[in-house]
């Protein structure tokens, strides 16, 4: 088992062809108390960087890029009703969805968590 | 001669400005400032404001569909209607009240002028299916106000029915796509600043378009080698706005326009920051295909709860032909209002009929009243001010840019590093000290973005005031005075408002409690 983590901040836990995707500790301090979470439907297809899912704060709407590309699997159902999960486990109770991972050379392309750490601390 | 003895004391010893006494009151008000109940708490079915007659025997035609059980509207007497919204209009900010910062929004003064004329009977007794033969007076004023924004814009058409900015945006990239599809391929890409308006984005969407954002240069400008890279044969058209929302004229405009238009694509300017290069840049000049006019930001008309918008949008020659009906001609005889499009270009209607008359009338009032000078003068000013409001704090907040600036400034967050004060912590102080915060976290290419725009309407003296206010608050924060901005308003009539719960559980009706 493995995370990896995207410069725009999903993290993806990676168990056999399955990972799970959310947004890091950061991303949800940066974003504020989220309001609302739209999420991908189970089954559909997405390439790598496409827009699978959309978070919404007090402060703006942004964008979820899905990390590699494959099928959805599974969504988190528990952030339709409480999207605050978001905010206080981000990298727990508050994952988005699982994804069928397609190609798993798409993963090389993504940081460690020392390597985001680092990403992280340039951006200050 | 006659001496008053009542005594009645004429001095007393806290007179001038009072500071709040600490005997709560029975009432909840606070003197001038009352407290005020919703409708539903205030009002009930037992009192009316008006008097019907009792209803006599009258036959029951609704075959059972009657209502059974009350509607539970309140009643409230004339007086009780009045006092209640002349209440809660005095709970209000407004740009009748004090400046009004906000960027971006050109919150100006609303002048008297406007709104005496537009209450003349001619113009205000009049209703769009009266026939045109009854109006030509209104047409004639809808041309003549087309007139002046096509010879400020330097453009060839505009389109007037168009009822807001983000309204004109729609008809901006509506006549973009019908371009396009008369020419076989609509194309689906709009590309877009990052510094852009949230409208521009949520237009192109709504228009089928894909939108891919376009860097910013370290100067706050489009990164036009960026730009070039985006662009290609799928490329319908960039949306920029000039001068763009951090306060800057997008110096590479022309080259901009050169290179869009190389691909065959259109050339969308955003005209909300009109107000700084009106009378002195005309965007036909710099290759625009496409802008809308904010009536109600440039021309002065009332907005942001005062009135509704107004968003003509003026159009290059190529565009023109697909521009939406109706539209005022004048004819040999009398005005005309055109329809029905004959020559099947146009891509329809927008709005039931012309546009937003009153506005029209306030905007050619303003237009009229200051004349081709008076407009250039408008925009010196606005320039003018933001200049000195930017030259005047920049010592002690961080502007993002170090300017010239155009008619807004723009300053971020790292003068409040290590003060526990955010962005909106010292915003909501601003409410304590009277004034309307400014844009706040907007544009999104600085941190803790901090948007002033204070228009041409301040003098000096309430530049001056404003100036003072920000330094104190500034002077405050860096104090360590942590609380007097983490509990503001203090002095509102509510305190801070929970926004993460309002949108978790938003109450959207009023419900009776249980009796």
């Amino acid at each position: 088992m493995t995370i990896y983590y995207s410069e725009d901040h999903e993290w993806i836990e990676v168990e056999g062809k399955t990972g799970t995707v959310g947004i890091t500790d950061y991303a949800q301090n940066a974003l504020g108390d989220i309001v609302f979470v739209e999420l991908p439907e189970v089954g559909e297809d997405f390439a790598k960087g496409d827009e699978v899912a959309v978070v919404e704060s007090v402060k703006a709407a942004s964008e979820i890029y899905c990390p590699v590309g494959g099928e959805i699997t599974a969504v988190n159902e528990e952030l339709e009703d409480n999207a605050a999960l978001v905010n206080t486990s981000p990298d727990g109770d508050g994952w988005f969805f699982k994804i069928e991972i397609a190609d798993e050379s798409e993963l090389e392309s993504l940081m460690d968590a020392a390597g985001y750490k680092e990403f992280i601390a340039g951006l200050e | 001669m006659t001496m008053n003895n009542q005594g009645r004391p004429t001095s007393v010893e806290n007179s001038g400005n009072s500071t709040r006494s600490g005997y709560p009151s029975y009432t909840g008000s606070r003197g001038l400032s009352q407290v005020e109940g919703l409708i539903y708490e205030i009002g009930d079915t037992s009192r009316t404001g008006v008097d019907f007659p009792e209803v006599e025997d009258f036959e029951n035609r609704l075959g059972g569909m009657e209502r059974t059980e009350e509607i539970g509207l309140a009643g409230l007497t004339e007086p009780e209607a009045m006092r209640h919204y002349t209440r809660l209009s005095r709970k209000n900010y407004a740009i009748d009240l004090g400046l009004y910062p906000l960027g971006s929004c050109t919150m100006k003064h609303n002048p008297r002028l406007n709104e005496k004329v537009v209450r003349l009977p001619g113009l205000s007794d009049i209703h769009p299916l009266q026939p045109i033969s009854t109006t030509q007076g209104a047409l004639d004023l809808i041309d003549t106000l087309a007139h002046w924004l096509k010879t400020l814009t330097g453009m060839p058409a505009v389109a007037m029915s168009p009822k807001a900015g983000a309204h004109g945006e729609l008809c901006g990239l509506m006549t973009i796509r019908a371009a396009l599809e008369a020419k076989g391929n609509p194309r689906s890409i709009v590309l877009a600043p990052e510094s852009a308006h949230g409208t521009n984005p949520a237009t192109a969407t709504l228009c089928g378009y894909t939108v891919k954002p376009i860097p910013a240069t370290k100067d706050g400008r489009v990164d036009l080698e960026a730009m070039k890279e985006a662009l290609g044969p799928d490329v319908a058209a960039i949306m920029v706005t000039n001068p763009n929302t951090c306060g800057l004229f997008e110096r590479e405009i022309i080259e901009i326009a050169d290179a869009v238009h190389e691909i065959g694509g259109y050339f969308y300017c955003d005209g909300a920051n009109f107000n700084a290069i009106v009378g002195k840049v005309r965007p036909g000049d710099l290759g625009v295909d496409a802008m809308h006019i904010n009536l109600h930001k440039t021309f002065s008309t009332p907005h942001g709860g005062g009135g509704p918008g107004a968003g003509p949008v003026v159009l290059s020659e190529a565009l023109a032909p697909y521009a939406p009906i109706p539209y005022v001609v004048a004819g040999d005889e009398e005005f005309e209002l055109i329809e029905h499009d004959k020559s099947g270009k146009s891509f329809g209607r927008m709005t039931a009929f012309h546009g937003q008359m009153g506005m029209f009338v306030r905007a050619l009032a303003y237009m009229m009243s200051h004349g081709a000078d008076g407009l250039a003068k408008v925009a010196e000013d606005s320039v003018l001010n933001a200049n000195y409001i930017l030259a005047s704090l920049k010592d002690v907040m961080s502007a993002s840019f170090n300017g010239p600036c155009m008619h807004e400034a723009l300053f971020d967050d790292r003068f409040l590093k290590d003060t526990g004060v955010s962005t909106l912590d010292f915003s909501k102080a601003m409410i304590d000290e009277g004034y309307h915060p400014m844009t706040m976290y907007f544009p999104l290419v600085v941190h803790g973005a901090m948007l002033i725009e204070p228009t041409e309407s301040e003098s000096k003296l309430s530049v001056d005031q404003f100036i003072g206010m920000m330094r104190h608050l500034v002077a405050a924060a860096k104090a360590g005075e942590k609380e007097r901005f983490s509990g503001a308003p203090y002095n509102a009539p509510l305190r801070r408002l929970d926004e993460t719960a309002a949108a978790r559980n938003p109450v959207l009706r009023w419900t009776k409690p249980d009796q």
